[in-house]
């Protein structure tokens, strides 16, 4: 079986917004975006498809700062956001659609946030 | 302008199998916005992929949903597989195949008569779910399981199918097709079901698009997208054309899904002939490093399965993607404009998995 290529660009959080409007202006759709906890930092990444080809645009954000909503682009980024704000508690500014907290009705708050350690043997 | 009022929509509603809540934004009977909401069953699976070694993990993957469970497996297989770089063995590709389109078959068939009893179609709703029966036994045959088949592991499968027994099975596949066709036909050509679906939630093509749409969901709009045509698993030496629907409607997602059934028992009729003998699996061994994206075509539609790896037995990240939370803000699109009677059919009609969407 062969595996599909997957590049990944990396992207200052500043550069985000141009990076994304690229995306639409040249035909892709956006896949999802998803979130991982490594260490100190938080990789966002942005997958887009074209022709069934995937790329990924990744912006690494360290802990405690907030990320620009690409909403104003892609209107409907407004579901991945608010996932990545309440499973991480990532702040997201300029949101389309804001539920502030309550797009996932979780009983821990930003129950992603904090990296499990596993138990021995398991 | 009218006085607008909003009409809470869930969590718990006859026609949804799983809460999900929508505020509805009405003028007098008309839905102007709908504002959707999740989280009521939020297991945060993903996160115990930490807890777990990644060998293990396929059978907390498997369990994300009851229907696309196979898939599931499968897919989180195909990502660790991608980040590992192990090559499958060939029967162990062709047997994924069959046991997906199976899935396919009995999550289509749960849906049309799922369908079909929020229209108030009785009669419909139990003949496809008497068809539905078929496929669960022959999954429940060869797997051991009617709901988690448990048969996928990482580096291939766990069970085989007897090329004799595969015969058999594409035999009664057969033999099935004309029950299949006369229960399309009632979807298709039956007046009370066209009225009743017709013009009803339209998204046009380009709103389709614009919305982020997947599956069956952006077929019935008319865009033949599907994952199957990137040829993973064994879809690349099988030939199949993508159904599609131009005209956006309910009636047209029905139709897609309706159509679809006959093209995977053409996919398993011709992963059965071509399957080749062979071993089921390779033995994996060691840490993963590194990370993949593997996507696969869930009745749904679209499923990504992200795994990030840190040279541990532990993954540091397993993300899915599930196909009913990229088809949300199309629920939104197809909502605005149409009558508050006509919510629950719309809703129904992109198939949502609240299961997979929360995870």
């Amino acid at each position: 079986m062969k595996y599909e290529e997957q590049p990944v660009t990396i992207a200052l959080t500043g550069e985000l917004l141009a990076k994304a409007g690229e995306m639409k202006s040249s035909g892709h759709r956006l896949v999802q975006v998803g979130v991982a906890a490594v260490d100190d930092i938080y990789e966002i990444t942005y997958t887009f498809d074209r022709d069934l080809a995937m790329n990924h645009i990744r912006v690494i954000l360290p802990k405690g700062t907030s990320l620009p909503s690409i909403t104003g682009v892609y209107w409907y980024a407004f579901t991945y956001e608010n996932e990545i704000h309440d499973l991480y508690g990532i702040e997201v500014t300029g949101i389309n659609v804001d539920f502030k907290g309550t797009f996932y009705r979780t009983k821990v708050r930003y129950p992603f946030e904090a990296q499990v350690k596993p138990k021995e043997g398991a | 302008m009218a006085k607008q009022i909003i009409v809470p929509f869930g969590p718990q509603h006859p026609v949804l199998p799983e809460p999900i809540h929508l505020d509805l934004i009405l003028e007098d009977e008309r839905v102007v916005d709908a504002v959707p909401s999740i989280g009521y069953v939020h297991r945060g699976l993903e996160k115990l992929v930490e807890k777990r070694e990644y060998p293990e993990y396929v059978y907390i993957a498997e369990r994300i949903c009851g229907i696309c469970s196979f898939i599931h497996a499968s897919t989180y297989c195909q990502a660790v597989e991608g980040m590992m770089g192990i090559e499958v063995p060939e029967r162990a590709l062709y047997l994924r195949t069959i046991w997906s389109e199976y899935s396919r078959l009995h999550s289509h068939l749960l849906w049309l008569g799922c369908f079909a009893d929020s229209m108030g179609f009785e009669s419909l709703f139990m003949n496809a779910w008497r068809l539905r029966e078929h496929i669960l036994d022959e999954l429940e045959a060869t797997t051991g399981g009617r709901v988690i088949q448990g048969s996928s592991k990482v580096g291939g499968v766990r069970r085989d199918i007897p090329n004799a027994r595969l015969k058999e099975m594409v035999g009664r596949l057969e033999a099935m097709r004309h029950e299949l066709q006369d229960l399309s036909d009632v979807f298709f050509g039956d007046s009370s079901v066209k009225t009743r679906l017709r013009g009803v939630g339209v998204v046009s093509r380009q709103d389709a698009w614009d919305s982020g749409a997947v599956g069956p969901t952006l077929r019935g709009s008319g865009i033949a997208q599907d994952i199957r045509s990137t040829g993973y698993a064994a879809y690349d030496r099988l030939k199949f054309e993508p159904v599609a629907e131009p005209s956006g409607d309910c009636y047209g997602r029905c139709m897609v899904r309706a159509r679809e059934l006959f093209t995977s028992i053409d996919l398993i009729t011709q992963a059965a002939e071509q399957i080749p003998d062979g071993p089921l699996e390779v033995k994996v061994t060691g840490s993963p490093e590194g990370e993949f994206y593997a996507r696969a075509e869930q009745p749904r539609g679209e499923v990504i399965h992200y795994v990030k790896g840190n040279g541990t037995r532990h993954l540091l990240r397993h993300r899915v993607r599930t196909p009913t939370f990229a088809n949300i803000p199309f629920l939104v699109s197809a909502l605005k404009g149409c009558e508050l009677a006509d919510v629950p059919v719309i809703v129904l009609s992109i198939d949502p998995c609240i299961g997979c969407a929360e995870r």
